[in-house]
């Protein structure tokens, strides 16, 4: 208790502070606007939240130099791209509704806590208005939530699992990329057609949440098919070598492996499937078959001659020769040198949308936002004409069933397109059951302060 | 005051007044300036500040004092983080109650996994405990997928009904306070400075002054002093007719109760939960924090923790643009070299400055921050003097 002396002025000290503090002029955060973060000045800022570190590392430095493209082409610089093409003529190069587009970058890390903490640094410090990125459906699912607790909007970049529309989905979210059920329904009329009705399939699928939507989505519509699964094994995210898992394929009596993979586990376990000699294999007497449903460049780039021949299905490719794709990877390569991914393509184009709802809305406020996205119909966008559904905010469009090339002619010239399968195909009920059924709901948009 | 002597009452104070007007602290730099990137006095980075102080201190009890070397401390944090999410989704959104089940919860948790690894000392006790830990993640990541969400984690939704609270059919229910939300506070603008004040925020801090006066008073008890004696010379101790069990496993406890009430904490400030918050790398992220603030001193984690949270979070968002703007000044081809030399180190690569940092921590100041603040004091004062000063202040370096 020597202490009360200096106690006492502590307390005094503090006290005079506070009360200095107090008698100054404060403000609450809910301004005028009443929605989180209205731009103020003659600039908006946006949010580009991508891994920079970690397993998807690759995709998320595709990913910004897309974002970073987008911004240049709506604040009027470079060929102005995709918004020569796109249907909707609002955006005319000077930001979004005379605001310069300005934007903050974070690492995600491909973890849904580092995610949301970016996120929220750009929302409470640098007064992002949108968010948008991230690499994994963990992720997606984690940051919309967010944004729909914070009233901001939240654009999907690359995510794959029914979840983030489906069982997850928010009011203040809003998915252009495919999704598992599409995939599958697009995948399974293929795989009839060139391998036949009769087949015994043989899944490998990486034990989480986007393997498990993607294991049901393809198991379903291939046995709709008329195809028969054998078996379904689970594989840790984490594993590297497949071999114990690849080697009781060929006495399974199957003679297709669907590989429910992503990314690096994919990259492996086709490499390990290719070694044991799958592809050159018999079953029931016919030739031994390999599956992947979820394509991307930079896999086909890890796994190398692996891919030739073998099946399966992506959002968008480069070679597409529509108007749109051919304006994004011109304006691409002429800046990077390279043609972009399909993440690149989705987060440019969720970019472009954004801004054309705000325009068409009028506002930046989120509901409005959303109000102005839902059910919109656009074309020029690389992917067709395409629908922003409003019961899910889930993109509907052709979805591309690829191939691996036979004969490569570059490094990015990997995958060769086989069918487009029509909208209509891989269109679903919004309360169908892989979707979360009748309990998924938006909920209501949010404003936030 | 308080029952703490002199110098441990100077610090508290000093704590204190650190943690109360962190808001101002750490927002030195006006809005809108260059410089504003560096502010950190936004409610998230805040509130993780003094959330991973908590995990810090509680983990320094057992590191520090015992130097038994939990490398699995990240599964306690995990599960008070679920024991807190079902609380808020079942029972009630008062972040109250969350906290206690995850101080509960993780308490009983490390109690289990304490009694095994304990048996073993050393190298074995740290791989038993990481072994326990990535065990607990994988469970989390899919085997349990239908009690923690798998991948995704847990969130609250729309569809979620708590017992005790009225939520209107599909709204999202908000963790709060006796009805006062996290995320409430207000904005203060000072000229161009904008100070913000987070009822969330203050919670926290609240929560981390329990925790470090507790702490001090583990420092300074009999109790405490067994634990540095089992440290010292557990033959010796043993020897002189001494179990050391029962000492570890109440330090371990105590320790798993701190991380159960940061995970609990960290649910309650942001309604969610993913298993790779109880991933190796998170529980080795703790035991860096500890090393790097100084092992085995009261405010070194604190320190440590608010550190490597600045690098995570500030310095990772400086990107080639922003580097840009800094070195504008300089003639064209200058600019280009300076960010092309600057940039590795900023943004994507925050881990490879935080890494060299350690480093040279490490080796020139093996206790610390902490030490590195003690040799600062000692050169302004005569040399006698800081040398009593740092002992009284029981803020020597553990090893």
């Amino acid at each position: 208790m020597s202490k009360s002396n200096f106690t006492r002025r502590g307390v005094l000290k503090t006290g005079a502070l506070a009360g200095a503090g107090l008698t100054l002029p404060t403000y609450l955060r809910a301004q005028d606007s009443g929605f989180t973060n209205a731009p103020t000045g003659d600039s908006v800022t946006l949010g580009f939240n991508v891994p920079q570190t970690g397993p998807y590392a690759d995709e998320g430095a595709d990913e910004l130099r897309a974002y970073e493209l987008a911004v240049e082409h709506l604040n009027g610089g470079g060929d102005g791209g995709m918004l020569n093409t796109f249907s909707s003529k609002v955006l005319d190069g000077t930001g979004i509704m005379g605001k310069r587009v300005d934007y903050v970058t974070g690492d995600t890390q491909t973890k849904s806590d580092a995610a949301r903490a970016s996120a929220r640094s750009m929302i409470e410090k640098d007064g992002a208005v949108m968010i948008t990125g991230g690499s994994s459906s963990g992720v997606a699912v984690a940051v919309q939530a967010l944004c729909q607790e914070a009233g901001v909007i939240f654009m999907a970049g690359l995510t794959h699992s029914n979840d983030t529309t489906g069982k997850d989905r928010k009011a203040n979210g809003f998915r252009h990329f495919f999704n598992s059920y599409m995939s599958g329904a697009a995948l399974a009329p293929v795989l009839a057609n060139a391998y036949g009705t009769d087949r015994k399939a043989y899944h490998l699928t990486a034990d989480y949440n986007w393997g498990y939507t993607t294991e049901e989505a393809v198991r379903s519509s291939t046995e709709a098919m008329g195809w028969e699964t054998v078996n379904a094994v689970k594989t840790p995210l984490t594993q590297t070598d497949f071999s114990s898992y690849i080697a009781p394929v060929l006495n399974s009596g199957a003679d297709v492996l669907v590989l429910n993979h992503y990314g690096g586990n994919m990259v492996n376990s086709l490499t390990n499937a290719v070694q044991f000699g799958l592809r050159d294999a018999m079953a029931n007497g016919k030739n031994f078959e390999i599956v992947v449903p979820l394509y991307s460049r930079l896999m086909a780039r890890g796994a190398g001659a692996n891919v030739k021949g073998i099946y399966g299905s992506t959002n968008w490719h480069w070679s597409l020769q529509d108007e749109g794709s051919q304006a994004f990877v011109r304006s691409f390569g002429e800046k990077y040198g390279f043609p972009p991914s399909q993440a690149a393509h989705t987060c440019y184009v969720q970019t472009l949308l954004y801004a054309d709802a705000v325009t068409r809305a009028g506002s930046f406020a989120p509901c409005a936002v959303a109000e102005a996205l839902e059910g919109y119909e656009f074309d020029g966008l690389g992917n067709g004409p395409t629908l922003y559904r409003a019961e899910d905010h889930q993109c509907f469009k052709d979805v591309l069933v690829v191939r691996g090339k036979e004969n490569p002619q570059s490094e990015f010239d990997l995958l060769e397109i086989v069918e487009v399968t029509p909208v209509e195909q891989v269109t679903y009920a919004p309360d169908h059951p892989q979707m979360g059924g009748a309990a998924a709901t938006l909920g209501t948009c949010n404003n936030g302060a | 005051m308080l029952g703490l002597n002199k110098n441990d009452a100077t610090l508290f104070l000093v704590v204190l007044a650190l943690t109360m007007l962190a808001p101002f602290i750490l927002n030195p730099f006006p809005e809108g300036s260059g410089m504003a990137q560096f502010n950190a006095g936004y409610p998230d980075l805040m509130q993780r500040f003094v959330i991973f102080g908590i995990f810090a201190i509680g983990f320094n009890i057992l590191f520090g004092l015992t130097g038994y070397l939990s490398f699995g401390h990240a599964a306690f944090l995990g599960v008070g983080s679920y024991a807190a999410i079902w609380s808020l989704k079942l029972f009630t959104l008062d972040v109250i109650p969350a906290i206690i089940f995850a101080i509960i919860l993780a308490g009983a948790f490390s109690l289990l996994v304490g009694f095994i690894s304990l048996r073993r000392s050393g190298i074995y006790f740290s791989i038993l405990t990481l072994a326990f830990a990535q065990m607990s993640y994988a469970l989390a990541y899919s085997v349990l997928t239908p009690l923690t969400g798998g991948e995704t984690g847990l969130q609250i939704k729309g569809t979620d009904t708590p017992l005790l609270s009225n939520v209107a059919d599909g709204e999202i229910g908000r963790a709060n306070l006796l009805g006062a939300e996290m995320s409430s506070g207000f904005d203060m603008a000072v000229g161009s400075w904008l100070f913000t004040f987070n009822l969330g925020y203050y919670i926290a801090a609240v929560a981390m002054l329990i925790a470090f006066y507790l702490s001090i008073r583990i420092f300074r008890s009999p109790f405490g002093m067994m634990l540095r004696a089992v440290k010292s010379n557990q033959q010796r101790m043993n020897y002189t007719g001494l179990s050391p069990k029962p000492y570890t496993l109440a330090a371990f406890v105590i320790s798993g109760m701190y991380a159960g009430l940061a995970g609990g904490l960290m649910v309650a400030m942001d309604t969610q939960v993913g298993p790779e918050r109880m991933f190796w790398t998170a529980s080795g992220e703790v035991v860096i924090m500890t090393i790097l603030g100084g092992a085995g001193t009261l405010l070194g984690p604190v320190l440590g923790a608010g550190f490597i949270k600045y690098f995570e979070n500030i310095v990772s968002k400086i990107n080639k643009d922003i580097l840009h703007n800094w070195f504008a000044f300089l003639p064209d081809g200058f600019e280009d070299v300076m960010v092309s030399l600057v940039y590795p180190f900023v943004g994507k690569g925050w881990h490879l400055t935080l890494g060299i940092l350690f480093m040279l921590v490490v080796i020139f100041l093996p206790g610390g921050l902490v030490e590195g603040g003690q040799r600062l004091i000692g050169l302004f004062r005569r040399k006698s003097k800081s040398s009593e000063a740092g002992k009284a202040d029981g803020t020597e370096p553990a090893e």
